[in-house]
């Protein structure tokens, strides 16, 4: 049975109707934010990633109902005040080819470069992007570019 | 002259000069995350001397596009950069020619100019090249930052009005035909099921419902038939016993070491498995028909021989058909993007005007797209007593590499297989030789070697769908002989670069071998369970040349430490590309050569998601350092492909040198070696 529902998502409202179990990808792509791009549907690749209250999430096995409630931020909500250092350093070290992983892999670094500011390392990065698949191997501009963005942070 | 202007001869076919004083360039060439518009661009500027800004790429389409068949084989530069380069050149000249002793800007010229002249019958002097202010320039790629920003920059993230969204029902195993009509009662939304023959999909206005909908299906269709035997277990001895046509691509009547008593002998059989394009996202497609034509939106690597084939497939009028190019997920060869497109194709058929748009899920995606082939090789050498070598026999096993649309007798669309009135798709072919071939891709060493034969054995049966997959042969034979050269300088007491540098005169060969062992100091120790080795080839054996050098360590598994590689790809447009492409296609190879490996029984890809189809991680990437060796003067060459076979090679030759055991079977997974141990 749908059920009406309704998230607070990048600052705004999105509402309807929808079965309670049904993934929040699908509700955010249907809503405009097709910046969160749906890679394996089971929580495998990474390309999902949104925040909830902050914490990077896979949008693609999070169920509406554990939504609710929550702050949820998307990779087009992260620009919406102009780009995350993140993105900027991603975009000055052209790190990526296909660019298909890239705005599940902003959410995963973007989140890191807030909590470890310019102590970030490596080791922490590569652990932190575990979960995140890139097909085109561009992980060491990704990594590379994630650290000088930490590094220019307070 | 380039056979894309060969094909597509006049000037008004590769530009289109605007009264802003902009210039739309042209290209039947596809992004595919590769960065040719922007290279393409850069070439474009600098013959017509306008900024860069000042040059718009256009998409291909068959609408407006040259006709350039396939964005493979590392030729897009050599091709269509080639093409506009000589197109902009022309057009220069006609420009300034209009504009000579009345003091404006030629390009004010542009209404007076005609355009629809081939581009050859306008001579230019070869003295008013102007000088580069672009090419050979790291310009930014003009498509990655949307891309970081999250804006729409996919086909999935396309919509059109009214649009609604599909999903397809596949057979359980390969020779499943659907023998019960589903009940559609209770799906969600307005679902809508669509059947012709086994072909059976779900459209809905939502996503999500379509998703849902698919799921129910799922459970209430019946299939009956008879799956393929094959499974990945037995594949060796599949490629080696099952029929095949031969082609001879050299032949020396010497086969055998010349005779003297202390001539070596070096025989060694090799393979590799199936392997995935595996791309990030799963394939997508737009189609729409409306009363007299069929719109096709597709991250295709070639709008019009897809076109082709959706007509042949539908039985319809070529002219009426129409594809237009939009970048998908990251694409290293012949993954189900066509395929995906003429599900669009079909199931619009049965919905006149609505845009339907179809995308894979990701189970389908590792499941029932065309995988590179699996392929076994052998090599038989000999070397005379001070290691030289003296002959090479070359022998590959397995199904040809391309079964790309329109180019095999019957169209090769997975939907089609399934349709009531379709078809199966026939095994794959091999390019001709001149082509690059596929099997025998750089099956002929790159080393100074008086007698070689070599024999390509393409399977006549296809029981798994294969086809292009970046470097096609090239992959294996590289590993092949690289792999062999390794174990004959071992057996001779040579030190692997100079046994290779031995057997090359080819000065851009050496060069690259010899700077890569510069940038990674050959001959530096490594530590315990650690080891070095080196990969060397040149694609195609008329591509570019790279060599790289692996460090891998040993522990449960094997660790790459640190790759290094040395490219020379002629003239470079845009350096930076250049090493985002060598960097990206040596981790890629990487992937494979350390765990990648398709796995099916019974007709069914059990290697369906990503705990199943592992691919290299963030953590397990190594750092890699390339240098590409600058020949500024020399032809421009594609870089895409050159990186994968040479980092195969380096990977097994570390392992060897790490723990004196030969890999000779892909991938090189902690069970392959001890395998390899025990033997
Ligand atoms: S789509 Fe969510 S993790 Fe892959
Ligand atoms: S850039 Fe293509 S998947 Fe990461």
């Amino acid at each position: 049975m749908e059920e009406p529902y309704s998230l607070e998502v990048d600052g705004s409202t999105i509402a309807g109707n929808a079965e309670p179990d049904t993934a929040l990808l699908w509700l955010l792509r249907e809503h405009g934010r097709t910046g969160t791009r749906y890679g394996c549907g089971a929580g495998l690749c990474g390309a999902c990633t949104v925040w909830m209250d902050g914490v990077p999430t896979h949008s693609c096995d999070t169920p509406a109902w554990s939504a609710t409630g929550r702050t949820i931020t998307t990779v087009q909500g992260l620009a919406e005040s102009g780009p995350h250092p993140v993105q900027r350093a991603l975009i000055d070290h052209q790190a990526g080819q296909c660019g298909y992983c890239l705005s599940g892999i902003v959410m995963r670094a973007a989140a890191l470069v807030d909590e470890y500011g310019s102590s970030l390392q490596e080791e922490q990065v590569r652990e932190a992007l575990e979960g995140h698949l890139c097909r085109c191997g561009a992980h060491p501009r990704m990594i590379a570019a994630i650290l000088q963005a930490a590094s220019e942070q307070s | 002259m380039t056979p894309s202007l060969q094909d597509n001869p006049l000037l008004s076919q590769w530009l289109e000069f605007h009264t802003d004083g902009t210039v739309t360039a042209l290209t039947g060439k596809s992004e595919l995350g590769q960065g040719v518009a922007t290279a393409l661009a850069q070439i474009v500027a600098d013959e017509l001397g306008i900024p860069l800004d000042r040059v718009r790429m256009q998409a291909p389409s068959t609408d407006r596009s040259p006709n350039e068949g396939f964005t493979a084989g590392s030729l897009s530069i050599q091709h269509s950069g080639t093409a506009l380069q000589s197109a902009a050149r022309a057009a220069r000249h006609l420009l300034e020619e209009a504009a000579r002793g009345r003091g404006v800007d030629p390009l004010e010229t542009i209404g007076e100019v005609n355009l629809d002249v081939p581009v050859a019958s306008v001579t230019v002097a070869a003295d008013t090249t102007l000088p580069s202010r672009d090419i050979g320039r790291s310009v930014p790629r003009r498509d990655l930052d949307a891309k970081v920003l999250g804006e729409p920059a996919f086909i999935h993230d396309m919509r059109l009005p009214g649009m609604k969204f599909c999903r397809v029902i596949r057979p359980p195993y390969r020779g499943a035909h659907l023998v019960e009509v589903p009940d559609a009662t209770g799906l969600p939304g307005d679902s809508t099921v669509i059947r012709d023959g086994s072909f059976l999909a779900v459209v809905a206005s939502l996503e999500r419902h379509a998703i849902a909908a698919h799921a129910m299906l799922v459970e209430r269709c019946r299939w009956e038939g008879e799956a393929p035997e094959l499974e990945d277990a037995h594949l060796t001895a599949f490629l080696l016993s099952a029929p095949t046509e031969d082609t001879v691509l050299v032949e020396s009547e010497i086969l055998e070491a010349p005779g003297s008593a202390d001539a070596l002998t070096f025989s060694a059989q090799y393979s590799r498995p199936f392997v995935a394009h595996a791309s990030i996202g799963t394939a997508c497609a737009i189609a729409q028909w409306t009363t007299d034509r069929l719109d096709v939106w597709s991250h295709t690597q070639g709008v019009y021989p897809l076109r082709k084939d959706i007509a042949r497939a539908l039985g319809v009028d070529i002219e009426r058909v129409h594809v237009q190019h939009v970048e998908g997920s990251g694409c290293y060869g012949h993954n189900p993007a066509d395929d995906v497109a003429y599900d669009a194709a079909l199931v619009a058929r049965h919905l006149p005007d609505v845009p339907i748009q179809v995308t894979w899920s990701r189970e389908d995606e590792l499941g029932w797209s065309p995988f590179g082939p699996a392929m076994c090789v052998t090599i038989s050498a000999t070397t005379d007593s001070a290691g030289t070598i003296t002959s090479w026999r070359w022998d590959g096993y397995g199904n040809g590499h391309s079964s790309r649309p329109s180019t095999l007798p019957t169209p090769s669309l997975l939907a089609y297989a399934s349709q009531a009135d379709g078809q199966p798709i026939p095994p794959s072919q091999d390019p001709p030789l001149a082509a690059g071939q596929g099997t025998g891709r750089n099956a002929l060493p790159a080393y100074d070697i008086p007698h070689v034969h070599a024999v390509a054995h393409r399977l006549t049966t296809m029981p798994m769908r294969a086809s292009a997959m970046r470097s096609l042969g090239a992959y294996t034979n590289v590993f092949a002989i690289e792999s062999h050269m390794d174990d004959m300088a071992h057996a001779h007491g040579i030190d692997p670069i100079d046994y290779r540098l031995r057997h090359l005169t080819d000065p851009r060969a050496r060069r690259v071998i010899e700077s890569v062992a510069e940038l990674a100091d050959w001959g530096v120790a490594v530590g315990d369970n650690s080891g070095r080795g080196i990969g060397f080839a040149r694609y195609k054996n008329s591509g570019a040349w790279c060599a790289v050098i692996a460090d891998i360590e040993a522990i449960d598994h094997i660790v790459v430490k640190h790759l290094w590689i040395a490219v020379d790809c002629g003239r470079v447009v845009n350096p930076d590309g250049v090493i985002n492409q060598i960097e990206g296609g040596a981790i890629q190879a990487a992937s494979w050569t350390l765990m990648e490996q398709v796995r099916f029984a019974d007709g069914v890809v059990t290697s369906s998601d990503w705990e199943t189809y592992p691919i290299l991680r963030f953590p397990d990437v190594p750092p890699v350092a390339t240098t590409i060796v600058s020949a500024d003067d020399e032809p421009w060459l594609g870089s895409g492909e050159a990186s994968s076979g040479p980092t195969a090679a380096a990977l097994g030759n570390a392992v060897r040198a790490a723990l004196g055991v030969r890999v000779r079977d892909l991938p090189l997974t902690a069970e392959r070696i001890v395998v390899a141990m025990a033997e």
